[in-house]
């Protein structure tokens, strides 16, 4: 299958992030989450920003508005809890967005190669097109998101 | 006869930690992993001071049998604002004595979380994982995480010439950071 065939459709959560809107793989998502107290500690990694606490697990936050639209979330009304597929099992990761998300059934079309890392395919909904992130290119800590971008969104298979 | 019912649940492992603060954040460490605790003006007098530019979270050694320990400022190596230390652990089977502003509680965690895989830069060395007391999330320090060898290296290279002065006979250096 090249870039420019078409995925079968699939089931994407629309994010909101200030004035934009992007989508996950629903398969990626575990929950939508009212803001809850953000436990910060020292560290290295810039892109996150804290962590909290859901269902006893630790989560780290990472606002990927920044690297998406130049400017951090001014509100943060939910977290979206996304899941990422690691070496040693899954890892969860709390993304602020800015508004309610909505699930949707979409076609996807694949990134080509001119798209930016972050983008694994393109959605069109209500008029409007949307790029489905490449949660492994977005947050820190993930396998080369280079690999990443070769499995379709649905089942991103990257080990490292 | 009647036979005594087979256990079924297992014993919750738990850990004793000591919550110390440094630059007026919270850390666990492993009570197995510190040998002593001293306060800071007990060893005044037994540290040298070393000036190697490329460490400053290490400024004084102490002589401890025919080796040195390094004292590691917590706040330093964890990148936040130095303050006025009071006490120094000396960790157990380890050339680190961590100099921090205080403890907080000892306490017992039964679970240890692993650092989530988001963070992934120093802070992977830094701490074992993450617990929670109290509805609070507070990392736990991994004791061997303070100075690598090639540091450790670098370091026995720089005080190599020096005689380390025992507590008996040296200057008071300046503790803090």
């Amino acid at each position: 299958m090249t870039w420019t065939d078409q995925l079968d459709t699939c089931s994407c959560v629309l994010l909101r992030l200030g004035e934009r809107r992007f989508a996950l793989a629903a398969d990626q998502v575990a929950e939508l989450a009212a803001p809850s107290r953000v436990f910060r500690f020292a560290h290295r990694t810039p892109e996150i920003d804290g962590v909290i606490l859901r269902r006893g697990r630790v989560v780290p936050v990472c606002d990927i508005a920044e690297q998406l639209t130049g400017r951090k979330l001014a509100q943060r009304r939910f977290y979206l809890i996304a899941t990422r597929h690691q070496q040693d099992g899954r890892d969860w990761v709390a993304l602020p967005v800015s508004g309610e998300c909505e699930l949707i059934q979409a076609d996807l079309t694949p990134a080509g190669p001119s798209d930016s890392p972050h983008v694994s395919a393109w959605l069109s909904h209500q008029g409007e097109v949307i790029e489905v992130l490449n949660l492994y290119a977005v947050t820190p800590g993930s396998p080369d998101p280079g690999d990443a971008r070769l499995a379709p969104p649905a089942l991103p298979e990257v080990h490292v | 006869m009647r036979l005594a019912a087979e256990q079924k649940s297992h014993p919750v492992r738990t850990e004793q930690i000591i919550l110390f603060r440094a630059s007026n954040q919270i850390f666990a460490i492993s009570s197995a992993s510190v040998q002593e605790v001293r306060s800071v003006d007990s060893l005044a007098g037994a540290a040298v001071e070393v000036n190697e530019g490329s460490l400053a979270k290490v400024r004084h050694a102490i002589q401890r049998g025919d080796r040195n320990l390094y004292v590691v400022n917590a706040p330093l190596h964890f990148g936040l604002r130095p303050t006025p230390a009071a006490l120094i652990f000396l960790l157990r089977k380890s050339r680190v004595a961590l100099l921090v502003d205080g403890i907080e509680k000892m306490t017992t965690m039964s679970r240890l979380q692993a650092l989530p895989g988001a963070f992934c830069h120093e802070e992977r060395a830094w701490y074992r994982g993450v617990t929670v007391l109290d509805q609070n999330v507070i990392p736990v320090v991994n004791p061997s995480g303070f100075l690598t060898s090639e540091e450790l290296a670098l370091l026995d290279a720089v005080t190599s010439h020096k005689n380390l002065a025992r507590a008996s006979d040296a200057t008071q250096p300046e503790l803090t950071a």
